[in-house]
């Protein structure tokens, strides 16, 4: 199919190029637009980079050639594809982008899953001049990156900012009297847990909040009851776990089956999935966690349907880097046809200072970051929307206190 | 025999000024590959060192790169280049002899599943101290250090290993290794020290493959424990030295090479399948290449004779 569209557009090229007579040679050669990636299809980051960006890189490069390819000048060049698996390591995924570079030529390089495996290839792109939209990467160093490689975009933000947006909305609520003061925090032993809850303690401590629990678990922990006991028996009106997405799933669990139901119950990466929803379908109510959308903005709407269609079994895109990882793309290819042809340097300066429409919105960058995050959001009727920073466009009003859990 | 030594030893240094030109050559995929090479004939090497003479299983190799990685993702920006490897290695050298007195009195599968239980717990403290201590997870090493001088040094360190290998080989001290290889209990009524012995080898060995780790650990900018100590590593070298054969010293060089090749190509030609076909290539060498490249060599030289024989009947 593709192939037919990609041989038919060929074919289209080679009789536009024999009729315009004294056509510069060198322009014709572009018969297709080589996209290459490298992404983790075995390994522990599998996982994510099958919920996350694989759908995302399927449906955009469908999308394209559907539409006859990338609009270079006033024709279209499809996309070809080149990809290998990084096995979830450092050294594979510089070795991989290395053999894309130099061996497969790709026009344009897309990111890998995650924070390290994006700083890991950073240096690589950096070197060879492509441009590097990293939409899954939470790295506090992103502006200092985004000096050193300013070829680099970093679409998902700070965990600093994470951590700040979520205490912002926790003081709201508080001079709302929405809630009291006590917080109990866990956090899992790993880059993300630690790096938020860092950010949280000092955070949360200028806000005048009291910490009852500040403890860590290691990463594989099976059973989350005794945290999850510990902390029930201290009644707090907040409950925050910067949790991975097994664990969160873990812990929503416990907390029902022992009846722990804070006036806050926030979960951190896999409260987004759309596995969460199916899991605990209407006790989903009111947990919040990290991520979010405007899920009421039509182009979202969109997004989700055609998400749907084209994913293996329907699968549903998470609400947090799903949409991220697309717009990057957006912003990709909006960056390509503005300039016109294959020209990385071009592209990487339109993408510094260029406007994008999105299926996030608008998004202009500064310093090669977003101005806009989700930081929060919430499961509002079936729907994980974006509860802060509450500035946002189409932001939801917090559901505080929690409803309770329901019988299953 | 001094004459073909003499050869021998101008082929090596003609080699290795050979190789030292590769990264003047060769692109960007093709050093990335090189290094790589390197990587892998040096772990495998140092690797063969211990495990050749003392038959011991040892999947410590991580503990060990991971730790030489460390310590350049902790002290890299702040002291010079040098310093940083020699620490590195103080460290490595330091854990090793640790390490060895504690458990080299272990025997078979019970020193197996320590050396696999060290990696853990050395990725375990780190994680502890990194949680409780410094509160971050995760270091960046921005190091003004190429690709080249990667490779350079990786070079370098090869040719120390080998050297050192070819040394101890012929001192007392490799001849005492032998011994305590064939019996351990008549290396020691010979008067040998057998811990000391068996200590000292680990030692080496270990250090050599801190210091990979640390020479590598520019090239991940990003180093989390999960990424430093990657338990693939230490199989994927126990692979390697048992394809080449661990009884020579040159014997997993010849595992290294072919299979890091291997795995390249897999993962360039099958980039969905590739880990599938690599256990079965594992699987086949384990059961059609027991000893090793060099095992089958020495079988082809020692049947090559009968071979002319048979044919000199059929004539």
């Amino acid at each position: 199919m593709v192939s037919a569209v990609k041989r038919l557009a060929a074919g289209l090229l080679a009789v536009a190029g024999a009729a315009s007579v004294g056509w510069d040679g060198a322009a014709e050669a572009q018969t297709s637009v080589k996209i290459g990636y490298a992404i983790s299809r075995t390994g522990p980051a599998a996982g994510g980079a099958a919920v996350t960006t694989i759908p995302n890189y399927e449906l955009w490069v469908k999308e394209v050639n559907a539409a006859g390819g990338l609009k270079l000048g006033d024709k279209r060049v499809p996309i070809e594809v080149v990809q290998y698996d990084d096995r979830s390591s450092a050294e594979e995924a510089a070795k991989a982008l290395e053999r894309l570079i130099t061996q497969d030529k790709v026009d344009f390089i897309l990111p890998p899953w995650g924070t390290g495996l994006n700083l890991a290839v950073g240096p690589i792109l950096n070197k060879a001049g492509y441009p590097h939209i990293a939409s899954t990467a939470v790295t506090d160093r992103a502006p200092e990156l985004a000096k050193r490689w300013p070829n680099s975009f970093w679409l998902l933000g700070t965990s600093a900012d994470a951590a700040k947006t979520l205490v912002e909305l926790l003081v709201k609520l508080r001079t709302e009297g929405k809630i009291g003061d006590t917080v109990a925090m866990a956090s899992i032993a790993d880059g993300f847990g630690i790096d938020l809850s860092g950010a949280a303690r000092p955070a949360l401590t200028a806000a005048k909040f009291k910490l009852a629990y500040d403890k860590t678990y290691p990463v594989g922990t099976q059973d989350l009851s005794p945290i999850i006991n510990e902390v029930k028996a201290l009644n707090p009106d907040v409950f925050i776990a910067f949790s991975y997405p097994p664990d969160t799933i873990a812990i929503t669990e416990q907390s029902r089956i022992s009846g722990f139901n804070p006036k806050i119950f926030y979960t951190g990466v896999g409260t987004a999935f759309p596995l969460f929803k199916q899991k605990f379908s209407a006790n989903a109510e009111g947990v919040m966690g990290i991520g979010g959308w405007n899920g009421d903005s039509p182009a979202i709407k969109d997004y989700l349907a055609r998400h749907k269609a084209s994913a293996a079994n329907g699968a549903e895109p998470d609400r947090w880097a799903s949409a991220v990882t697309y717009a990057g793309l957006q912003m990709l290819q909006q960056a390509i046809e503005r300039v016109g042809k294959v020209d990385r340097a071009a592209v990487i300066k339109d993408l510094q200072s260029g406007t994008f429409d999105t299926v996030i919105g608008k998004v202009k960058l500064e310093n090669n970051m977003p101005t806009k995050y989700w930081w929060v959001g919430q499961w509002q009727d079936g729907e994980f929307y974006g509860v802060g920073p509450s500035g946002n466009e189409g932001a939801r009003a917090p559901v505080v206190p929690k409803p309770a859990w329901k019988a299953q | 025999m001094s004459r073909t030594q003499m050869t021998t030893g101008a082929i090596c240094l003609a080699a290795v000024v050979a190789l030292a030109f590769v990264p003047m050559i060769v692109d960007a995929y093709h050093l990335a590959l090189a290094i790589s090479l390197l990587q892998f004939t040096v772990l495998a090497t140092a690797w063969g060192m211990f495990s050749g003479p003392t038959r011991y299983v040892s999947l410590a190799t991580t503990a060990f790169f991971g730790v030489g990685a460390y310590t350049v993702a902790v002290l890299g920006e702040q002291l010079p280049w040098s310093l940083v490897l020699l620490i590195a290695a103080v460290i490595g050298a330091v854990m090793a002899v640790i390490v060895g007195l504690s458990t080299l009195r272990l025997s078979g599968v019970h020193f197996v599943i320590f050396t696999f239980g060290l990696a853990e717990l050395v990725r375990q403290i780190v994680v502890w101290y990194e949680v409780n201590k410094t509160r971050v997870l995760g270091r960046y090493v921005f190091v003004d250090i190429t690709q080249n001088d990667i490779y350079w040094q990786l070079l370098a360190l090869a040719v120390i290993v080998f050297g050192s290998g070819w040394l101890i080989a012929r001192s007392r001290f490799g001849f005492a290794l032998r011994i305590i290889g064939e019996d351990e209990t008549v290396a020691r009524h010979c008067g040998i020290n057998v811990t000391i012995a068996k200590v000292a080898l680990f030692t080496i060995t270990a250090t050599f493959m801190t210091l990979v780790g640390a020479i590598m650990a520019p090239r991940f900018t990003y180093i989390e424990p999960s990424i430093a100590f990657n338990a693939t590593i230490s199989f994927e070298v126990v692979i390697m030295a048992l394809l080449g054969g661990a009884h020579r010293l040159w014997g997993p060089a010849l595992g290294a090479i072919p299979l890091t090749l291997l795995f390249d190509f897999l993962s360039a030609r099958f980039p969905s399948t590739s880990t599938l076909i690599m256990g079965v290539v594992f699987l086949l060498i384990v059961y059609a290449l027991p000893s090793g490249v060099v095992g089958l060599w020495e079988k082809l030289k020692a049947w090559r004779p009968s071979a002319s024989n048979v044919r000199g009947a059929q004539a």
